[in-house]
């Protein structure tokens, strides 16, 4: 008999197979802003899935993967554009370098909890861009731009599939796929299992023969390194490395939002929660520079001459979309369809095999209610 | 020598701006637990409602009278109908609510006032005192006051009278107050309604004192308040404005005297937080609790 789990994973399957033959129809695209908005939505969704490991997995926020991600995109943009780096190549160091941060930033983790820790990440987000206006960056703009010529396609990159952007973005994808897949596997592994008992109850984990001191920096170095890479990615996809304070604390804030709106502590979580940041944002700026049409409906004209040219709607919108939706959806999209699909098999077989004692509608345990 | 005492005065400047908000932030955690992330853009879009005020032409002491009213509303207006919602989910849910106030605060501040920046007067005539070395702005001494009046009146509003035991009981034990009989809604509107007023009041002082009103006047100011906070653990009134001036008068003495670390001033302050946090965890004012296995 098929069980419930079995036929939702199937679903899950075929969605992701229609994900990903959409993705790959978009590889030979000539449309390079709709190539580089998907590349952005993945790499996001890279980064998204790293800070996943440690805040949803591992329970320990953080408001600070902007830097690693800024790690990841400086080490990548300078190598190639001062020292003759080909990409590929700075790819491991940027990741290897962003762990090696992420875990000295770990280790006051051991110490400093919670709300404090948050804090000290913070922290990070606001430093880092200082670091690199101190020290790398001749402009003092935070900005390190690497022209296009230098981010072309390797030689065995295979000439029909057009060039530059089209090797960025498969190359995108690809990494994306390999990144979830480990994800998956890890959460799977003693490792993964040690993450979630960390985070539930520390002193019951430790009686389990678990070295929280290790699993903890661990989380923070790979959950780094996931960061770093998609940093890394970024180079690739839009030609500059940036960091200012603006720039590095939404980036952290956008991954948050990525994580929580996708669904904590799920594997996929992250590549809808990405995607839903990337493409709203995307729309709504859209919608600032020409407020006549949204979603294709005319827009009345008191409304159009309000939004016309206020890029500062995106936040706006955001702000609202994500108060919004921890209303709707606590766990998230990934959480809430997994309730929704659990609910409906439910329903299923109750109609299916008449219950034998009428389901009583009592007062449901999870609700609690302020007096 | 009058070089390092100005930039002691200096630095006492800054750190009671840093006090003046982290104090905000210290009230909303100790009565509710929660890290809001949208004090300082509460805080901005008060300061945008005083200007507007004073824009109209009303007197300053009035516009500050009538900013207070509305920030104490709105506070507990946004408590109400944003927080208590999900008051009930993880901790990580209700720090993205902050953070999504954050977000739509700041935005709607520029939609609703413009993005240009606005000169805002001060509350009271700006003055320098010399004496001997030293110089004293009228800004320092002003919040300093208002700073002092505060903690006197909350310190008194939590520990001497019926309130402030309500607030007290929700703080420690939600569950076990309302078995008690304590009205904990109630109870979590008015330190929300409290703590935005008292934002208010950091950003009506503070924002004049810098070249003009713009939607990133708070910003700043915000993650040294954290600082702040955190350096003198989140649930103590004194920690938050100790936290405050030691993090004021380090900047400040930072950018005299290690040239070494121009441009990455900041890193001074936070490794002394680090440094704090790391022999103890709970912030030098804070009280520890009790894990129970």
């Amino acid at each position: 008999m098929r069980t419930r789990a079995s036929v939702g994973r199937w679903v899950t399957a075929v969605l992701l197979g229609f994900a990903f033959v959409y993705a790959c129809s978009l590889a030979t695209s000539d449309d390079i802003p709709r190539l580089q908005l998907v590349a952005q939505a993945l790499y996001f969704a890279v980064a998204a899935a790293g800070l996943n490991l440690l805040t949803g997995y591992n329970g320990q926020v953080s408001i600070g993967h902007g830097a690693f991600f800024g790690i990841g995109a400086f080490t990548s943009a300078i190598l190639i554009k001062d020292h003759g780096w080909e990409y590929l190549p700075t790819l491991p160091v940027a990741a290897v370098l962003a762990a090696v941060v992420g875990v000295l930033v770990g280790f006051p983790a051991l110490r400093v909890k919670g709300l404090y820790l948050a804090l000290v990440t913070l922290g990070l987000a606001t430093i880092f861009p200082d670091v690199i206006k101190r020290f790398f960056d001749e402009s003092g703009q935070g900005q390190v731009t690497v022209r296009s010529r230098l981010l072309r396609a390797p030689e065995w990159w295979p000439a029909g599939i057009g060039d530059r952007y089209q090797w960025a973005y498969v190359l995108t994808l690809v990494l994306t796929v390999v990144a979830f897949v480990i994800t998956a596997i890890v959460v799977r592994l003693r490792f993964g299992r040690a993450l979630v008992a960390v985070r539930d109850h520390e002193a019951a984990a430790t009686t389990l023969g678990i070295d929280p001191a290790r699993v903890k920096l661990g989380a923070f170095g790979l959950s780094a390194a996931y960061a770093g890479i998609a940093g890394s990615l970024s180079v690739l996809v839009l030609g500059n490395a940036e960091a200012n304070k603006a720039t590095t604390f939404n980036l952290s804030i956008l991954f948050l939002i990525a994580v929580v709106v996708g669904g904590t502590a799920t594997v996929l979580g992250p590549l809808v929660g990405g995607w839903f940041v990337v493409m709203l944002q995307d729309q709504v700026n859209t919608f600032a520079e020409r407020p006549d049409r949204l979603l294709g409906l005319p827009v009345p004209g008191p409304v159009e001459d309000f939004v016309r040219g206020k890029t500062v709607l995106t936040p706006a919108i955001f702000g609202i979309v994500l108060v919004v939706s921890m209303y709707l959806l606590p766990d998230g999209i990934v959480g809430a369809s997994r309730r929704g699909w659990n609910r409906a098999w439910a329903a299923a077989q109750r109609r299916r095999i008449p219950a034998p004692v009428p389901a009583s509608d009592g007062p449901d345990p999870q609700r609690k209610d302020r007096t | 020598m009058d070089l390092f005492l100005s930039q002691l005065m200096n630095g006492v400047g800054r750190g009671v701006i840093y006090a003046s908000l982290a104090l905000a932030l210290v009230l909303i955690f100790r009565t509710t637990g929660i890290l809001n992330f949208a004090q300082g853009e509460m805080a901005l879009f008060s300061t945008y409602v005083f200007w507007q005020f004073t824009d109209w032409g009303w007197p300053v002491w009035l516009a500050i009278l009538a900013t207070l009213v509305l920030s104490f509303l709105g506070g507990a207006a946004i408590e109400r109908v944003v927080i208590r919602p999900v008051e009930q989910s993880s901790p990580l849910v209700v720090v993205i609510v902050t953070i999504g106030l954050f977000l739509a605060f700041n935005a709607l501040a520029q939609l609703v006032f413009g993005t240009e920046a606005k000169a805002l007067p001060r509350a009271y005539p700006f003055e320098q005192w010399t004496l001997g070395p030293l110089t004293l702005e009228s800004d320092t001494v002003a919040l300093v006051v208002v700073l002092a009046v505060e903690c006197v009146v909350l310190w008194l509003l939590f520990q001497r009278t019926r309130l402030g035991l309500g607030l007290r009981a929700v703080a420690a034990d939600p569950d076990a107050s309302r078995l008690a009989g304590v009205p904990v809604g109630r109870m979590l509107m008015f330190g929300w309604a409290i703590a935005a007023a008292i934002g208010a009041l950091s950003g009506m002082l503070v924002v004049p004192t810098t070249p003009g009103l713009n939607a990133g006047s708070m910003q700043t100011i915000l993650v040294f308040a954290f600082a702040a906070a955190a350096l003198g653990g989140f649930d103590s009134l004194l920690g938050a404005v100790v936290g405050g001036l030691i993090l004021g008068v380090a900047n400040t003495m930072t950018i005299q005297y290690l040239n070494v670390l121009d441009g990455i001033e900041l890193v001074v302050p936070f490794g002394l937080i680090l440094g704090v946090l790391l022999v103890r965890p709970q912030g030098l004012f804070g009280s520890t609790r009790v894990e129970r296995v």
